[in-house]
């Protein structure tokens, strides 16, 4: 990565939190630019080739959803959508449909940074080549070379399908995965109906990995969304 | 009966009477003696006179017959077209009553008053129309001839020896507005009779060229002539008591016409009222029914039903009176009245009978003082009627559609004859049995002991038959000479005699007896109907059920299948409302209801609006106001139309209307209510949100405000502590207007659950994880049992139930103290509960707790409005569970809620 300033869009159409974002982020040295529109938001997309896409949902002109399927079309910079409580059902939309995290209104700016820093880190791996393939995140490692897990650097015996759902969390490690996106590469397409399927190997997950299942530290559950696994 | 002083009932009426006339279209009758005077002619130039003046005039009806001169009257005024009905294969053209209405003219021009319309037409006769059309607001010319006048009917059957079967109430036509006459000399008529303007239909052209006699047209002129004076006689008479209404305002005549089951009861009708209009008094027409008329066949009681409806046509009020005895049912009603006037028919009763029966008319005279008597002659004898009319009117259908019954009982009365014989050669086997031991007295009581018997079981007939053949066995067998019908001692005449009178004594009472019993028994059961009908309406609580309630007993009094209907909030007759069960009616017609329900009046088969209508509908309706149609299906006629039954129907009708407007109350009480409750959640709602929304908003601007206008001075430390602040102040209303639209949401009922299989313990971890700050520091302890089944739930919702109880409990808990979350599964339901180590809950308010805006504690600074709790119950509801909350034994609050494990949850394969 050059060591240039990330260059971040804000597609918000309410001023006054595209100003406490331009402020914020400028702050942590951001180089931020702003559209009030969808369709103002995808010429400047064009024009300034970002690093990172903050999308507001809730657009005057077009679908949030839309506007995703559009980049997507076309251009594989990562999306952070910002969405309004309880709109369940149009994250996994967003996320399903090529978002790469969500934000929920009001939230705080220590979890924006969060999340911006997550995606930045994806969006950056493909071209790190020769990483080492051993992920840790506090007291779990996993190696994904020699399908070795450990926790507290005792080996914790997995099944093929906990050890696969494992895998998928720790390549999207800290990023929010829905339950459609998880059933489709641990288990297949034809599997898209049976989520209380994954549950049941998170709970089994959770009960191996967890000191406390009923609170997890690591495998989070995103309410009615899916699951993150903990990377910061 | 001297009161002086004007009778407040009548002025109001006078007054309701004009208010009416103001709102309803004004009539215009032009009156003529005869067909050919020039009505149509006058009324047609009256017509253009007003289309002159620029008033809206529509010709609705009229037959010009091809004269020229009339015809070119015609032009230039708007006509309106006629409605065609095919009727039995022909075309038949007629006023069109609903295209009138709509089009809504000012004047509109309806000629032949006493036209009778084409069967399947709303009205049978055009004057219903016409009124239709006044009610409407609309004014209407029309013409009559005199002869067409209901009272006037009988005086002309007998001056030109033609009876017209269409006919006109008086009260119509005494109600028009204006009557204008036209009037042409006799002789006149005839030159233009003569010279063919005067239409005159082909197939009656003998009969009417035999009416056109002279000595008639002078008598028809005069009737004419008469009829339109006595009018302007009225009209003064109305103008004075208006304006000096003390002075002229005399004691009124009330006048009684008692009618029989008899010919002459139409005469006694037409009679009272022209003794009603010459001396301008009220009348009645009252019809006593006692318990031998109560057994009259079917086709008389009918007659007398067609007479009463008659006399209603000609104003007068109509009574059925039911008492064991005519005269004293008489004296009293017409004390009860203040009746000064009695017409009634001469009496039947002749010579001797009349000498040992007695009859009404001389128990009236003797026992009714004050009261003048008139006596009608029977009319036999006087050859004016080709055909004996009254008799044809008893013989006619007394009402549309009224079907004639042939009787079914002579079966059971043959029966009852052979049984008559039986019984004597019964009596006879056990009297020659005691023949020579047993005085002969003892055999007579032995053959009226049969009588007794017969009289019991099969009534008169043959009860006379078995004292009659008893007194022949007796007088053949056992009287000497023996074998022989004479008698050699005389005194056994009397024997006979005596045998003979008492068994046909004993006969009659019996029989009356019996039926006296029946009638008894019929009263009673039908006042054992209405009980349980009233009773059962008086518990019923919805106007659904008081329809299935009204629809069962209707049925099962009528035998007829009903149904109710009710119109919508606009006014329109709907179909019926649901539930529909075996006694409903099937495919009521609204537009007839609606017509019923517009006029509060009676209507379908068997009535003079719609008749075609299949059914009979009835208003119901309550003191103010119709609430709905019953529309009846009657088997047989008679058992609605009979006096008795309707009154019967009625007291039926008004209970039902009490019941509706009774649930109807109440049902507007309610709403009340809950409207007063609704506004005093809005009001606390409103209370709630100003206090804890504004109070968070004083810290965030007040903070806010204080670090902007910061100029250095402020230290370190005091600045972030005003914008944490800021931060917590802002994530408290946050979570308030989460509440607020949560509960918006579950109560409008918008919400839809997203229900899935979930593991418990994934459910508690999120909420934990997310409430991780504000349960920092307290130890949560987490108890689930062994291979807990998953729940079928929606996952946010209940963890949003979780978050405010755990919420609540870091709240009303001192800061450390532990908090319990623990799971059972109980009679196939998760029972989960949230337990604390608080102060526990005051005593009482463990249900208050989950009321909406209601807090335990209001002193508390940190409370919120007192939503979460609701929706936490709302939640759980929706769920199909149930949320309580409890003070724990060893202290403490638990809040328990249950979530059902209706369905099993999904299995799947172990993979190790």
């Amino acid at each position: 990565m050059a060591k240039t300033d990330p260059v971040i869009i804000v597609m918000e159409d309410d001023p006054s939190i595209r100003r406490f974002l331009r402020t914020s982020l400028s702050t942590y040295g951001f180089n931020v630019f702003e559209a009030g529109t969808g369709k103002q938001g995808l010429v400047e997309l064009g024009v300034r080739k970002p690093d990172l896409l903050i999308l507001d949902l809730g657009l005057p002109d077009m679908d949030g959803v839309d506007v995703i399927r559009a980049i997507r079309a076309w251009s594989v910079v990562p999306i952070v959508i910002l969405s309004a409580r309880s709109g369940e059902q149009q994250k996994i939309e967003a996320l399903d449909a090529g978002a790469d995290d969500y934000l929920t209104k009001p939230f705080g700016f220590g979890e924006l940074l969060a999340r911006i820093r997550v995606a930045l880190r994806h969006a950056a791996r493909p071209a790190e080549s020769g990483q080492d393939n051993v992920f840790m995140t506090a007291n779990l490692k996993v190696d994904l070379d020699n399908r070795v897990v450990s926790v507290d650097d005792r080996e914790v015996h997995l099944t093929p399908i906990q050890y696969r759902l494992l895998a998928v969390l720790v390549k999207h490690a800290g990023k929010v995965l829905t339950h459609q996106q998880i059933l489709n590469e641990v288990w297949g397409p034809s599997f898209r109906e049976n989520a209380h399927y994954l549950r049941i190997y998170m709970s089994q997950l959770r009960q191996k990995l967890e000191a406390d299942p009923t609170q997890p530290k690591l495998l989070l559950t995103e309410s009615g969304v899916g699951y993150r696994l903990k990377a910061w | 009966m001297n009161n002086e002083r004007p009778d407040p009932d009548q002025l109001l009426a006078r007054v309701e009477r004009d208010q009416a006339k103001a709102r309803r279209g004004r009539l215009k009758i032009f009156f003529g003696a005869a067909a050919g005077v020039g009505k149509t002619f006058a009324m047609l130039l009256a017509a253009r006179e007003r289309r002159a003046e620029n008033l809206d005039v529509l010709v609705g009806v009229v037959d010009t017959h091809g004269r020229k001169e009339t015809q070119a009257l015609l032009d230039g005024l708007e006509v309106l077209p006629l409605r065609q009905i095919e009727y039995k294969g022909t075309v038949l053209h007629e006023f069109d009553i609903d295209a009138a209405l709509k089009r809504r003219p000012g004047i509109i021009l309806v000629d032949e008053l006493a036209h009778s319309n084409a069967p399947g037409s709303r009205h049978p006769k055009r004057w219903q129309d016409i009124r239709e059309l006044l009610e409407a607001g609309i004014d209407v010319f029309t013409a009559l001839n005199v002869q067409h006048l209901e009272s006037l009917n009988d005086d002309i059957g007998q001056i030109a020896g033609i009876r017209v079967w269409e006919t006109v109430p008086d009260t119509f036509f005494e109600d028009a507005d204006e009557v204008e006459l036209v009037d042409l000399p006799p002789d006149e008529l005839l030159l233009r009779l003569k010279e063919g303007k005067v239409y005159l239909p082909q197939q009656a052209q003998e009969a009417v060229q035999h009416f056109f006699r002279k000595g008639n047209l002078i008598a028809l002129r005069e009737l004419s002539l008469r009829q339109t004076a006595n009018r302007v006689d009225a009209q003064m008479l109305d103008y004075r008591e208006d304006n000096a209404i003390r002075d002229v305002w005399q004691v009124s005549d009330r006048i009684l016409v008692c009618i029989g089951p008899n010919e002459l009861a139409e005469r006694l009708v037409r009679a009272g009222k022209r003794l009603a209009n010459s001396l301008r008094a009220e009348w009645i027409v009252a019809y006593v029914e006692t318990p031998q008329l109560q057994r009259m066949p079917a086709a008389k009681r009918d007659g007398v039903l067609r007479i009463l409806r008659l006399a209603e046509q000609l104003g007068a009020e109509t009574v059925t009176l039911s008492a064991p005895e005519m005269s004293a049912a008489l004296i009293r009603f017409s004390r009860e009245r203040n009746i000064n006037k009695i017409v009634i028919g001469k009496p039947s009763r002749r010579g001797w009978r009349r000498w040992l029966l007695g009859s009404v008319v001389d128990v009236l005279i003797s026992h009714a003082h004050n009261i003048n008597i008139y006596l009608l002659g029977s009319p036999r004898g006087r050859g004016w009627v080709e055909e004996p009319s009254e008799l044809n009117l008893f013989r006619k259908s007394p009402l549309p559609g009224l079907r004639q019954r042939i009787p079914a009982k002579t079966k059971r009365r043959y029966g009852g004859y052979v049984w008559a014989i039986a019984v004597t050669l019964f009596s006879t086997t056990v009297g020659y049995l005691m023949f020579g031991r047993l005085e002969l007295a003892n055999l007579v009581m032995v053959y009226l002991l049969g009588v007794v018997f017969v009289a019991t079981r099969f009534g008169r007939g043959p009860s006379v038959l078995a004292s009659v053949l008893g007194v022949g066995c007796f007088d053949f067998l056992f009287v000497q000479p023996y074998h022989s019908f004479s008698v050699a001692d005389s005194q056994y005449l009397i024997t006979l005699l005596a045998m003979l009178v008492v068994g046909i004594v004993i006969s009659n009472l019996m029989v009356n007896v019996r039926a006296q019993a029946k009638v008894a028994a019929h009263r009673e059961r039908r006042a054992a109907a209405l009980y349980s009908m009233s009773k059962e309406l008086a518990s019923s609580q919805s106007e659904e059920q008081v329809v299935v309630i009204a629809v069962k007993h209707l049925y099962s009094e009528f035998s007829s299948p009903n149904t109710i209907l009710f119109p919508d909030a606009s006014g329109r007759m709907e179909f019926p409302r649901k539930p529909a069960i075996a006694e409903s009616l099937p495919g009521a017609d609204p537009s007839v209801a609606q017509w019923v329900f517009d006029h509060n009046e009676i209507a379908g088969h068997g009535t003079n609006t719609l008749p075609g209508a299949r059914a009979v509908y009835f208003p119901i309706h309550n003191e103010d106001k119709v609430l709905g149609v019953l529309a009846l299906l009657p088997v047989n006629l008679r058992r609605v139309f009979l006096p008795e039954q309707q009154k019967l129907l009625e007291t039926f009708l008004r209970q039902i209307g009490q019941a509706i407007s009774r649930i109807r109350f109440s049902e507007q009480a309610r709403s009340t209510q809950m409207q007063m409750e609704a506004e005093r959640l809005r009001n606390s709602l409103l209370s709630a949100i100003s206090h804890d929304l504004r109070t968070p908003l004083a810290t965030i601007i007040g903070s806010a405000s204080t670090i902007l206008h910061d100029e250095g001075k402020l230290n370190p430390r005091d600045r972030l502590e005003l914008m944490q602040g800021i931060v917590d102040e802002a994530g408290r209303m946050s979570n308030l207007v989460n509440n607020i639209l949560d509960m918006a949401k579950l109560e409008a009922g918008a919400l839809e659950l997203n229900k899935q299989w979930y593991p418990l313990e994934e459910i508690i971890g999120t909420v934990l994880t997310l409430l991780h700050n504000q349960l920092a520091g307290r130890p949560v302890k987490v108890k689930l049992p062994e291979g807990i089944p998953m729940i079928l739930a929606d996952s946010v919702m209940i963890e949003q139930v979780l978050i405010n109880l755990l919420e609540n409990a870091a709240r009303y808990t001192p800061p450390g103290s532990g908090l319990e979350i623990e799971a059972e599964i109980n009679d196939a339901a998760v029972e989960i509960t949230v337990a604390d180590h608080g102060p526990g809950i005051p005593r009482g308010q463990e249900e208050r707790l989950f009321e909406k805006f209601y807090q335990s504690r209001h002193e508390m600074a940190q409370s919120g409005v007192g939503l979460g709790l609701a929706i936490c119950r709302a939640i759980v509801e929706v769920h199909g569970g149930r949320i309580q909350a409890k003070n724990r034994d060893e202290g403490g609050a638990a809040f328990v809620f249950t979530l059902p494990l209706d369905q099993p949850a999904p299995c799947m394969e172990a993979e190790e």
